[in-house]
């Protein structure tokens, strides 16, 4: 008799019943222990190579390692354990086998995302090195240290300025490029500075900012444009509090190529008939624009906002790069990184990362909300 | 009938044809104009750093990158030195010109079209110039190899001293960032493609809640796990190590991936995987045979969003690596040089360049995949 599949209505698909081979599961289990031993070996290898101050190995030859080790360790350790437990009775292997496929992930998530945040949380009530209960004190200092009131500001500074202008820019030239023929060049051209660090970023600007004094020749392009537009030499970055938002056309010049994709994509999703009707009952282009097209992209615009938002509510490296924080700089990342690096306030700096935490729970609830409307949860 | 009716229309709009068309093309130049504007103001920046890595250190430090262009330029036709120890209190008289210090500082012009200036204030030698054509064409591979091999380089400051400093090693810090940032993809991608498969296409208990746990944490900062992950490491005596940071970065980049990857392959045609099972196939072989070649494109997207992400990434290096000098990435070496050595423009440009080299490179080459991955992950903090 021909066997029959029992689907389940919904997407659940299981394999034919397989049978419990003894041999094999142990065979299987005899090398996981072998796996292991070799990946214990290889950390403790990497470990010490790296911690000894004059490493006898090129520096390639154990980044070949290194990278053998990782890639080649976690892809052995999948297919040992699915030996493992394809050799189990049929009952158990469906059991078992979708937490051997999910499990890797949720242990990495669990330690290295979800129990620090929990920790975080936890050490915000205690002292700098967390060996006394501290209550509210961390979170009474925040609210009343004048350095984290400035922070604050800034990053108000970062989020309203910073986001406004990547979405609106870059929806201006997500327009513009979908009437050009040079659509492909113009965006590859503003959206090339995403794949630059925030580092390199910081170089290319320190230069188009840099000062001299008075008399001197101007190497940085803004100052050269405005000496010779008969101006007075300016250090752009030092000059309260004018100076955050020089900072910020960092960001608007990195950022605004994403918004630029991401809109880019929407204009093209917007229907042509729907253009076609709004045009034929007399809209122009503006009136186009705002009454028909901004609504049908308004998704987009939400999560591009969003993620942006985000985006410099944990602004840092800019920050780092351009001013070290100086001049009254400070956002709420470099506050976090200086209590915790410098300062070693372990209870103060966990307390700045909860108030960032905070700042994204909205975020968070709304995708969570939009997750329960999607099928299959 | 129906042509009768039409006709008048259609003579009606003939002669507004030139009128439609010139306003057509004025839209054109109006909106490929401002394109072109705004495209230039973006390259701009990058391109005064890529042609000033090609400067002298002298050249980077004494002119704008932008006269390599030709242009013109005041240059000294004579010299005449004044009295010795000249006192420039006041007015002092050159050939007949009555000027003072400040003036000669800035430049003075003449009626005949030349300038005084100061050539040597201490030796009080004033310059005669006058504007030449010229561009400043003068190029060397010099900071690269002052940046890349840690060769020495010498300078000479305005008081005639000699100085020599030692230059970077750049290519040690581009070895690690390859060490890191090749394991750091490879890894959450090889997880995560699990993950998704599983989330996708089978049902058991707790699905739901875990998947709610990858979307939640989507947005979660880093801020928030770095102290106790730093703490746990150094409990393992793994802070700065190479293992530090693939696990950090993997740790990280799961949500995202998983995420991307569960909306890919849950979206993959039920028939192919159905006629994989009646086969006789194993959850293991079709994943493996099935469903990584037909998710390539969703995992080159992450793939290549991640690897610029760890390539990038200044603070999750900063935090576990730094006690370590041999496991330095590019953005921590490129951040100290900002910071020790802000002014020396010559290494600054140079290894900025070197550290954009290859994101750049993936970027152009692989746009199209890029591209798809941040259309699909937009949702990520």
């Amino acid at each position: 008799m021909q066997q029959t599949i029992e689907l389940d209505p919904q997407k659940s698909l299981q394999p034919l019943p397989g049978t419990w081979a003894p041999g094999r599961f142990w065979a299987a289990f005899a090398a996981l222990i072998v796996t292991l031993a070799l990946l214990v070996v290889g950390f403790l290898f990497l470990r010490g190579d790296f911690n000894a101050p004059n490493s006898p190995t090129p520096q390639w030859i154990t980044a070949i390692f290194a990278i053998v080790w990782g890639v080649g360790g976690v892809g052995v350790l999948f297919t040992v354990l699915n030996t493992l437990v394809e050799a189990l009775p049929e009952v158990w292997r469906a059991r078992i086998q979708p937490y051997i496929f999910v499990g890797p992930a949720i242990i990495f998530l669990s330690a290295f995302l979800l129990i620090p945040i929990v920790q975080t949380f936890y050490q915000s009530f205690f002292n700098s090195d967390s060996t006394k209960l501290v209550g509210l004190d961390n979170y009474a200092a925040i609210v009343t240290d004048q350095g984290m009131l400035e922070s604050f500001r800034n990053n108000m500074i970062w989020l309203f300025l910073g986001t406004t202008s990547c979405v609106v820019l870059g929806l201006l030239v997500a327009v513009l490029a979908d009437r050009s023929r040079f659509e492909t060049l113009a965006k590859a051209l503003i959206f090339m500075p995403m794949a630059i660090s925030f580092v390199g970023a910081g170089v290319i600007w320190r230069f188009v900012y840099a000062y001299t004094p008075v008399g001197q020749e101007q190497i940085g392009l803004l100052n050269s444009i405005i000496v010779s537009l008969g101006g007075q030499p300016q250090a752009w970055t030092a000059t309260q509090p004018w100076n955050n938002l020089f900072l910020i056309l960092v960001l608007i010049w990195m950022q605004t190529g994403f918004a630029m994709v991401l809109f880019s994509a929407a204009l093209k999703g917007v229907p042509t008939d729907l253009l076609e009707a709004a045009r034929l009952d007399g809209a122009n282009e503006v009136q186009t624009f705002f009454r028909v097209i901004i609504p049908y992209i308004q998704g987009t615009i939400i999560t591009t906002t969003t993620t942006i938002a985000i985006f410099t509510l944990k602004i840092f490296d800019v920050v780092i790069v351009m001013t070290g924080g100086q001049y009254g700089t400070e956002v709420v990342a470099t506050q976090f990184f200086r209590q915790f690096f410098n300062n070693q306030n372990y209870g103060y700096g966990s307390a700045i990362a909860i108030v960032l935490f905070i700042a994204v729970i909205p975020v968070m609830i709304y995708n969570l909300l939009q997750l329960r409307k999607q099928e299959g949860f | 009938m129906a042509l009768a009716t039409t006709k008048p229309a259609v003579a009606a709009v003939q002669p507004r044809v030139p009128d439609v068309r010139r306003r057509k093309l004025a839209g054109s130049l109006l909106v490929n104009g401002i394109l072109a504007f705004i495209c230039l103001l973006w390259t701009i920046p990058t391109i005064g750093l890529l042609v000033s890595s090609f400067r002298t250190r002298e050249n980077i430090s004494s002119s704008g990158w932008w006269t390599i262009f030709p242009h013109q330029e005041w240059a000294s036709v004579r010299q005449i030195p004044l009295t010795a120890g000249l006192s420039l209190d006041q007015a002092v008289q050159v050939e007949g010109n009555t000027v003072t210090d400040d003036q000669l500082r800035a430049g003075v012009k003449l009626p005949n079209g030349q300038q005084l200036k100061w050539a040597n204030r201490r030796a009080r030698l004033v310059d005669v110039e006058e504007q030449h054509w010229t561009a400043n064409t003068n190029f060397t591979l010099a900071n690269y190899s002052s940046v890349l091999g840690g060769q020495q380089y010498q300078y000479t400051t305005p008081d005639g001293a000699v100085h020599t400093e030692q230059g970077q090693n750049l290519i040690g810090a581009f070895i690690s960032n390859l060490t890191i940032a090749i394991p750091a993809t490879v890894i959450p991608i090889l997880i995560a493609a699990f993950a998704a498969y599983a989330f996708a296409w089978t049902r058991f208990p707790g699905r739901g809640l875990m998947f709610a746990m990858v979307v939640a944490l989507l947005v979660v900062p880093l801020q928030l796990a770095l102290i106790p992950i730093l703490r746990g490491y150094n409990a393992l005596g793994i802070t700065g190590t190479y293992l530090a940071l693939w696990l950090a970065h993997t740790g990280f980049g799961l949500p995202l991936a998983t995420y991307l990857l569960y909306n890919y392959i849950s979206q993959l045609p039920r028939e192919v995987l159905e006629s994989a099972f009646i086969d006789g196939a194993s959850q293991f072989t079709i994943f493996t045979r099935l469903i990584l070649p037909l998710s390539v494109p969703a995992l080159a997207s992450f793939a290549i969003f991640q690897f610029l992400w760890v390539w990038n990434n200044y603070l999750v290096a900063l935090i576990f690596l730094s006690g370590t000098p041999g496991t330095q990435v590019l953005t921590m070496r490129l951040a100290d040089i900002v910071g020790s050595r802000g002014q020396d423009w010559h290494l600054l440009t140079a290894g900025a360049f070197v550290s954009m080299l290859l994101p750049l490179t993936v970027f152009f080459a692989l746009q199209r995949f890029f591209v798809r991955g941040l259309l699909a992950g937009s949702v990520k903090g």
